[in-house]
């Protein structure tokens, strides 16, 4: 942990060392530093459900500088946005990553992006069925939204009829998963260190995606084509053997990340106070080809009650082809939930939402509140429950997770 | 910003162009202030007459300071680069990236306004990196926690309203017109806003704001205006009152630059995600 943080007040400190040097007009004619740095609690309700798990409280500090220079008339940019967490008692979840670190050129009609950059596609929020581009750095949360870097290189050309982006990417992302010690993971550790790939180039396999965006009138298109190794692993068990005697002491997970051929479209129809969306995906891989889709609606009521606060109300349906087989999360999932954004001076907002397995007894239910506090600091509150005793069920592995979250994060 | 109309709509076009500011040209009406016209005809006319002398801006950048005040004196700050394109025969085009409070730092927000009709909003959320088209339907609610409300921020377009000349009136020490607004949209927030502008260079003065019971709600005072291009008027501090909940929103503008070469391809989704 003192290491983290050392490693941490560095790259707080390096760029305003810096500064100076970086700041005369011929090198950089804006150089700026932002970021934030957070403490996490958590507290859970019942005792671990697996024996090597951590009791029931646990801590985190995290660390998110970003460093930005632009010149060239804002033509060309260069972003550095790092990452560090270090967490209590699960050494997996203590981790680093460089979230962003891209060259930008813009042109007149195009934009090149090179580097390690993060892209976000699709509309829904209760999945995000189309958003394949970066690996999901799951022991952050277990909503799917924290995302590791990925190397890329990416050309965008912008022309009337849309945006086209052409994404090349050399190396791939592990996903991260709980080590032993770590709430919130299967009942069996997946060793990450023991990952195998169908590629033969393994880790070094490259990858590549084609996407237009468009709007037409009320309507946000995006349609996708990407060709690469399969963010979403398999898993095969595999014995733990001890290191002195060779013999087996227990089972773990290993990942096996296959190719993927994948088409996908994801459209926003902005009616009014509605907000109409659908994803959609076909999946192709050697050992399945598989159908998916996420439907639903945003409908919000502004200034409800005579007041500035506007309420929110969302319903979605995920539906997967491969049905109740394996390990598919939302294969016939209704989630309804509602956004209240108070719209006052410190952003107050709460978010709910419950997801229900229509083929399984199991529920989930989550709570996301937050409010600034003063100019620089925000309180977040988040609260999950999950309820599954259907062993044919994913979500069972986290029936005695339900937990209580309190963040407190400092923006500089 | 004064320029009232142009202003906002070249500014922040929709966006957040503060758009407030109506007025200026109403100089030919009052050469003739009371010919055969009716006082609906007068208003419409002196409204018309601001919106073509603020054509030809072609495009703007500036910074906008927001300091918040709640009925204890205690002060909150917004701070927000505007970037603004002016477009013929419809409404602007504007980009609004937040700097401060720094937890939305990177948030920007791309409108392209419409005369008629609502316009189009997407969102840039930096933390997921996405981009989202957002309703624009909230016209009436506060913006970033302020007195101002979204449509309070937006161009001033002719269609939006129906006209009536008030009278003359003395504001801010000038001789200025009294018009009166009636919002066209049914979702505004309004019944009705009174605008006053003053005679010698037809720049708002003066706004007051009634709710939907036809109530004072607010007062936007403007103030400390220069002159852009030998032409173009604009507040470099905009005020306003609210009447009903004590509190307070004070817009400081700087850094106003005009025609720096801004073309569509600055108010794309692609710009939208690289606004710094």
């Amino acid at each position: 942990m003192k290491n983290h943080l050392t490693y941490a007040l560095l790259m707080l400190t390096m760029p305003i060392l810096l500064t100076p040097f970086l700041s005369t007009p011929s090198i950089a004619n804006e150089f700026e530093v932002s970021g934030k740095i957070g403490l996490e609690a958590r507290y859970f309700f019942q005792q671990a459900q697996f024996s090597e798990q951590n009791g029931q409280s646990n801590l985190s500090v995290f660390v998110e500088p970003e460093l930005y220079w632009n010149w060239n008339n804002e033509d060309d940019s260069l972003i550095f946005k790092p990452y560090l967490r270090d967490d209590q008692h699960d050494s997996q979840r203590s981790h680093g990553d460089i979230r962003e670190l891209t060259w930008t050129h813009v042109g007149n009609d195009w934009e090149l992006r090179t580097g390690i950059n993060k892209v976000y596609w699709g509309v829904t929020e209760f999945q995000h069925l189309v958003d394949v581009i970066n690996q999901t750095d799951s022991v952050e949360d277990i909503d799917g939204e924290d995302k590791l870097g990925q190397q890329m290189i990416n050309l965008s050309l912008v022309r009337d009829w849309g945006i086209v982006d052409i994404l090349v990417m050399p190396g791939f992302r592990e996903r991260t998963f709980a080590g032993q010690k770590g709430r919130l993971r299967s009942g069996l550790v997946v060793n990450t260190s023991k990952a195998e790939y169908q590629a033969s180039a393994g880790q070094q396999h490259v990858d590549y995606a084609l996407r237009w965006t468009t709007s037409i009138g009320d309507f946000d298109i995006g349609t996708s084509y990407f060709n690469g190794t399969n963010r979403d692993p398999l898993f095969n068990v595999a014995s733990v053997f001890s290191a002195q005697s060779q013999q087996a002491t227990g089972l773990e997970l290993t990942p096996y990340y296959v190719l993927m051929e994948q088409v996908s479209v994801d459209i926003q129809a902005t009616l009014g106070d509605w907000l109409w969306k659908v994803e959609g995906l076909y999946r192709d891989t050697n050992s399945q080809n598989y159908w998916a889709s996420q439907v639903g609606f945003e409908y919000t009521r502004v200034g409800v009650f005579d007041s500035a606060i506007d309420i929110g109300y969302l319903v979605e349906y995920g539906w997967d082809s491969r049905g109740e087989n394996i390990a598919v999360i939302n294969q016939n999932d209704v989630f309804f939930g509602s956004r209240i954004a108070f719209n006052d001076v410190q952003s107050s907002e709460i978010l709910w939402g419950a997801g229900v397995d229509l083929d399984h007894n199991a529920q989930s239910i989550i709570v996301e509140a937050s409010r600034r506090l003063g100019d620089s600091y925000k309180l977040s509150l988040d609260v999950r429950f999950f309820n599954s005793k259907n062993v044919q069920d994913i979500l069972t592995q986290l029936d005695q997770d339900d937990h209580i979250q309190l963040t407190l994060e400092r923006y500089f | 910003m004064k320029c009232s109309t142009n202003c906002y709509q070249s500014t922040v076009s929709s966006t957040l162009a503060i758009g407030l500011s109506f007025a200026v040209l109403l100089m030919l009406v009052t050469a003739f202030p009371s010919t055969a016209a009716t006082p609906e005809q007068q208003g419409l006319a002196i409204s018309k007459e601001a919106k073509l002398r603020d054509l030809g801006w072609q495009d703007s950048t500036a910074k906008m300071l927001m300091k918040l005040r709640n009925k204890q004196g205690q002060t909150s700050i917004r701070e927000i680069k505007i970037k603004s394109l002016e477009v013929t025969n419809d409404g602007d085009k504007g980009l609004t990236i937040f700097n401060k409070p720094r937890d939305v730092k990177g948030t920007a927000f791309l409108s392209f306004s419409h005369a008629i009709g609502a316009d189009d909003q997407w969102l840039y959320l930096p933390a997921l990196k996405r981009v989202k088209r957002i309703s624009s339907r909230n016209k009436s609610g506060p913006f970033m926690g302020s007195e101002f409300s979204f449509e309070d921020l937006s161009s001033f377009e002719i269609p939006k309203y129906t006209y009536k000349y008030l009278g003359d009136e003395k504001t801010n020490g000038l001789d200025s017109f009294m018009i009166e607004q009636y919002p066209v949209d049914k979702n505004s927030g309004y019944t009705r806003r009174v605008v006053w502008i003053d005679k010698t260079e037809y720049r708002t003065q003066k706004i007051d704001f009634y709710d939907r019971k036809n109530s004072l709600l607010k007062t936007l005072t403007y103030a400390d205006y220069q002159q852009f291009l030998d032409k173009y008027w604009r507040p470099m501090t905009m005020s306003m009152v609210n009447h009903q909940n004590g509190k307070s929103t004070e817009l400081v503008w700087t850094n106003y630059k005009f025609r720096v070469g801004l073309s569509d391809k600055d108010f794309n989704k692609n710009s939208l995600k690289r606004a710094h």
